[in-house]
């Protein structure tokens, strides 16, 4: 038993259901009790949609129990498949479904149907959301497709020369509930056409049964979301020799390694380097004089492991800032996150505990988290600044306006995200200056617009003076009294300098000279 | 046979487990955590459904049943003691846990009252520990505040004081401004259930007479009973003839003198009428079809027939005590269809047939709706919103009123060609 206050996804169903409603002409029949609909309102509500999922819950409740549901299930399956008449059927059973095992998806296939019958099984007691996505895109492609995998398989890559047509890629792992997804799948398009690269297939986001045929065709496949699609892309890679890319093009330099990926995939030649500088806002704005006083800026990363990944090499590389975390949920991507970490001299917290991500993020007092919706929990109770750059998210993050990720354009959007929430230059030096200000008081952020946004200083753990704080240490009035004109926002670092250098040097009175000392040896 | 047409029906239901009631009740006793024992489905629900609060302190979790658990009962036993007491340890401040069952937790038969106890005792006394079920397969929606409620009745003191007894949650202001009506009409003693503080638990007895104030309360109203209170059978409050009825009640079984209480009353009807007239003239011959949800719908289609001059095309119920809605069924028009359960296609297929104005749903089903060009009403904010009471009656028509104004005002700017074809999303 696991006490979760938050937790980062879905069950597997759910996953299930992000391909269904993903796409057209799939239909989705789950064994669940009567409540588990509420999952609708993930498409209706956060993601706004118009159309109810293509999903048949059997609501089962408890009278059913004694008597026959797996009846029922056949009952809806035919219902289901009477009224939608899909070109392909998914059939599991959410986590009180897997308890009493009526294995619905045998129960389905039974059953003599025309279309085919994709049987999932998503262990909702062991796997979640991204996995049950990733496990239900490749069993349906598997099950449509496996009739084509060819005996002998000579795919390549470069036929389209021979062919004297444009390179075709495929662009696999968008999805609904995905981070951005809609318009990552519009800016990679239009990257590619850039290039004269065709897409051919966009999948599971908007694909039909058809489309999903049609995925053999391409010259490569594109991997955008590695947690949704990788499992698809290695099989259409084993079987029918298709390789794809493993660059997540989010930044200015994963996109610029994205293109080289794919040109090189395809047999084309590379495009110069300094494409990313001319066709992205980002590096001129991050190499302007405003953006100086973002260098060394203290920030703690935590999301899926793509997300993760793509922010700890654009806060390091491309915007100047010092990663002070890196971690993820994902246990899948562990390894590429650990290996990023160690670059940066970090260990990788690998969790899906939220309240282990906000110790660690305690810990490490970052002046900015960039995290999920539920880092914005933990930040807003520490006082940080934060902004959301992986699932889960909420309708907040699925935005009218276009604001990919990915891409030249994505890396736009990215520098006015993650730089909106820290202090703005100017008042950050005016509040270093003069602390007695009756409007723009300690921690206040007045271009957010109201007393202090997200960063409000009253309420910040970190920063706060310890009042009495580890027992064998003491702070001296004059030790807070200098302690108390750090700026807000790097405060909470200091006190933790100050206090781990006092213990080093066994010093159990801290004065402001304790303070000056710790500086100018942590500073050295 | 005179009367609404009682129906039933069965088949895919769209409504929300008992679980959810978890996102009001966390607000009304905030000295209260619950702790649903079940799996990332429920932990996943709760937090779709409140997670856009954003919450220092959170005041609701899962504990979150493993493989582990399901193979062995014994040790999901000692896990669940483990994981209160690292709840508690992190939150001192909790003075009452809520172990809230779901649908795993029922199927698998893990027993939560005997957790609770077990740990009422070695808690002793620091924090109380009481156990009900919110699951889908058990409980609809708002039903799981009347397990809530029911699982506190058994420790309300004993008390033989004659007292009038509110239950059911009510917002803080209409709360205060119920009471103060009560007393201005000549009760004296008025308490609620829930209390804003778990702690502040009020005393039960002969002397109490109890007020339902929200139609939901079936399993709390049958235990108050039980424990010697009168449970009185009234319209519920809703709109100003429902809530003069539900006052009157109260006012009869305290032999208040009439003139009294139509002297406290009488003004507020006429100041309800002219808050709602605004209402009545966007509403007025309008068609609506309300889906089941909360229960609330019998009360609303009464209040929205009988003071807002709609026309009442089905009200769906997800379960109908007939006992408690005696006065509402005596108040419906003839012949309406009142449909108990549901098969949510077959309903859609009925409402698409009969093009009502307005229909009262869900989250799950209102966009999919608009973007048919059915106008809809979600019918969550009805749960969420201060609309009990003489004086909300006005607001509470507003709910359903501004819907059908929004689109007036917007669908001209929206549709220039042809305001009356909606573009689909
Ligand atoms: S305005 Fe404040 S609270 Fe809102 S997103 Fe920006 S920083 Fe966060
Ligand atoms: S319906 Fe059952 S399994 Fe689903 S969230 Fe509610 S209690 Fe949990």
């Amino acid at each position: 038993m696991q006490l979760t206050l938050w937790t980062y996804e879905g069950p597997p169903h759910v996953g299930a259901m992000r391909i269904a409603a993903s796409m057209h002409g799939v239909h989705y029949v789950l064994h669940a009790p009567q409540g588990d609909t509420y999952a609708d309102l993930l498409f209706t509500m956060i993601e706004r949609r118009g159309q109810r999922p293509p999903v048949t819950y059997t609501t089962f409740q408890a009278r059913d129990l004694g008597g026959d549901t797996a009846e029922l299930v056949k009952r809806h399956v035919r219902e289901a498949v009477d009224r939608f008449q899909p070109d392909a059927l998914l059939v599991g059973e959410s986590c009180t479904a897997e308890l009493i095992q009526d294995q619905p998806g045998a129960l389905a296939q039974g059953m003599e149907l025309t279309m085919p019958v994709v049987n999932l099984e998503l262990p909702a007691y062991s796997k979640k959301e991204n996995w049950g996505a990733a496990e239900t895109f490749y069993q349906l492609i598997r099950n449509l497709l496996k009739a084509q995998v060819p005996t002998d398989i000579n795919h390549d890559p470069k036929a389209w020369q021979q062919e004297g047509r444009r390179p075709r890629v495929n662009l696999l792992g968008p999805s609904l509930l995905g981070f951005r997804c809609r318009d990552d799948v519009l800016e990679v398009q239009k990257l590619l056409t850039l290039h004269g690269i065709d897409v051919g297939v966009v999948a599971p986001l908007g694909a039909g049964v058809e489309d999903l045929k049609r995925i053999p065709d391409a010259d490569l496949n594109v991997c955008l979301y590695p947690e949704v699609a990788e499992s698809t892309c290695s099989w259409l890679e084993r079987n029918f020799g298709i390789p794809f890319s493993r660059t997540v093009p989010i930044g200015v330099g994963a996109t610029h390694d994205f293109l080289v990926e794919v040109h090189s995939l395809l047999g084309m030649e590379a495009p110069a380097p300094d494409e990313g500088y001319k066709r992205s806002r980002l590096p001129w704005y991050s190499e302007s004089v405003d953006s100086t006083y973002l260098t060394g800026k203290r920030v703690f990363i935590f999301g899926d492991g793509s997300h993760a990944l793509a922010a700890a090499r654009i806060c390091s590389e491309e915007l100047g800032f010092t990663v002070v975390g890196l971690g993820t949920y994902s246990r899948e991507m562990a390894r590429p996150v650990r290996a990023a970490a160690k670059a940066l001299g970090l260990e990788a917290l690998i969790c899906d505990d939220y309240l282990e991500v906000e110790a660690a993020m305690a810990e490490a007092a970052p002046e900015l988290v960039l995290g999920t919706q539920m880092e914005r929990h933990s930040a807003k109770r520490l006082g940080i600044p934060c902004s959301v750059i992986s699932t889960p998210m909420h309708v907040q993050d699925v935005p009218a306006r276009m604001s990919p990720q990915m891409g030249w354009e994505g890396a736009n959007v990215i520098f006015d995200d993650w730089v909106h929430p820290l202090m703005m230059g100017l008042e950050e030096h005016l509040i270093g200056m003069f602390r007695h200000d009756f409007e723009f008081v300690d921690g206040h952020q007045s271009h957010l617009g109201h007393a202090g946004g997200a960063g409000a200083a009253d309420s910040s753990a970190l920063s706060d003076i310890p009042v009495e704080g580890d027992g064998a240490l003491h702070w001296t009035a004059d030790g807070e009294a200098e302690l108390k004109k750090i700026p807000f926002f790097v405060r909470g670092k200091v006190r933790r300098n100050t206090e781990a250098y006092a213990r080093d040097t066994g010093c159990r009175e801290i004065s402001s000279e304790t303070l000056y000392d710790a500086k100018a040896h942590f500073k050295a | 046979m005179a009367g609404p047409t009682l129906l039933k029906e069965s088949g895919p239901r769209e409504v929300f487990c008992g679980l959810t009631s978890i996102v009001w009740l966390h607000r009304r006793m905030p000295d209260a955590f619950f702790l649903v024992v079940g799996s990332r489905t429920c932990a996943h629900l709760i937090q779709s459904a409140a997670g856009v609060m954003i919450f220092a302190e959170p005041r609701f979790g899962t504990a979150i049943l493993s493989e582990r658990d399901l193979a062995g009962l014994a040790d999901a036993h000692d896990e669940l003691d483990r994981v209160c007491k690292e709840l508690l340890q992190r939150r001192p401040e909790i003075r009452t846990l809520f172990l809230v069952g779901s649908c795993p937790s029922e199927v698998i038969k893990l027993d939560l009252a005997r957790a609770a106890e077990r740990l009422n005792e070695e808690l002793s006394g620091r924090v109380r520990v009481v156990n009900y079920s919110g699951s889908g397969i058990e409980t609809t929606f708002t039903q799981g505040e009347d397990g809530a409620l029911a699982a506190l009745v058994p420790l309300l003191p004993a008390s033989d004081e004659r007292q009038l007894l509110l239950v059911g949650t009510l917002a803080d202001a209409v709360e205060d401004r119920q009471m103060h009506l009560f007393k201005r009409m000549g009760i004296e003693t008025i308490h609620s259930l829930p209390p804003r503080q778990s702690t502040d638990l009020p005393g039960v007895g002969a002397g109490t007479t109890v007020l339902l104030t929200q139609p939901f309360l079936t399993e709390t109203a049958r235990l108050l009973s039980n424990r010697g209170a009168t449970v009185l059978t009234a319209p519920f409050p809703l709109g100003a003839e429902g809530s003069r009825r539900w006052m009157e009640a109260a006012a009869d079984d305290f032999h208040l003198p009439n003139e009294r209480v139509a002297a406290v009353l009488d003004p507020l009807m006429k100041r309800a009428e002219s808050a709602l007239a605004r209402h009545r003239a966007v509403l007025e011959g309008k068609r609506i079809f309300l889906l089941p949800e909360s229960q609330l719908e019998l009360p609303l289609a009464r209040f929205l027939q009988r003071e807002c001059g709609m026309e009442l095309v089905e009200v769906g119920t997800p379960y109908l005590n007939r006992e408690q809605m005696a006065a509402e069924l005596a108040l419906l028009p003839d012949d309406v269809p009142v449909m108990e359960g549901q098969h949510v296609e077959q309903q859609l297929d009925r409402v698409r047939a009969s093009q009502p104005d307005l229909v009262v749903c869900g989250m799950g089903l209102a966009n999919p709706l608009e973007a048919e060009g059915i106008a809809t009403k979600w019918s969550i904010e009805l749960v969420f919103s201060p609309i009990h009471g003489i004086d909300q009656a006005g607001d509470l028509a507003e709910l359903f009123s501004r819907p059908l104004h929004r689109r007036q005002l917007i669908r001209p700017g929206l549709h220039p060609s042809n305001p009356d074809t909606p573009v689909h999303a």
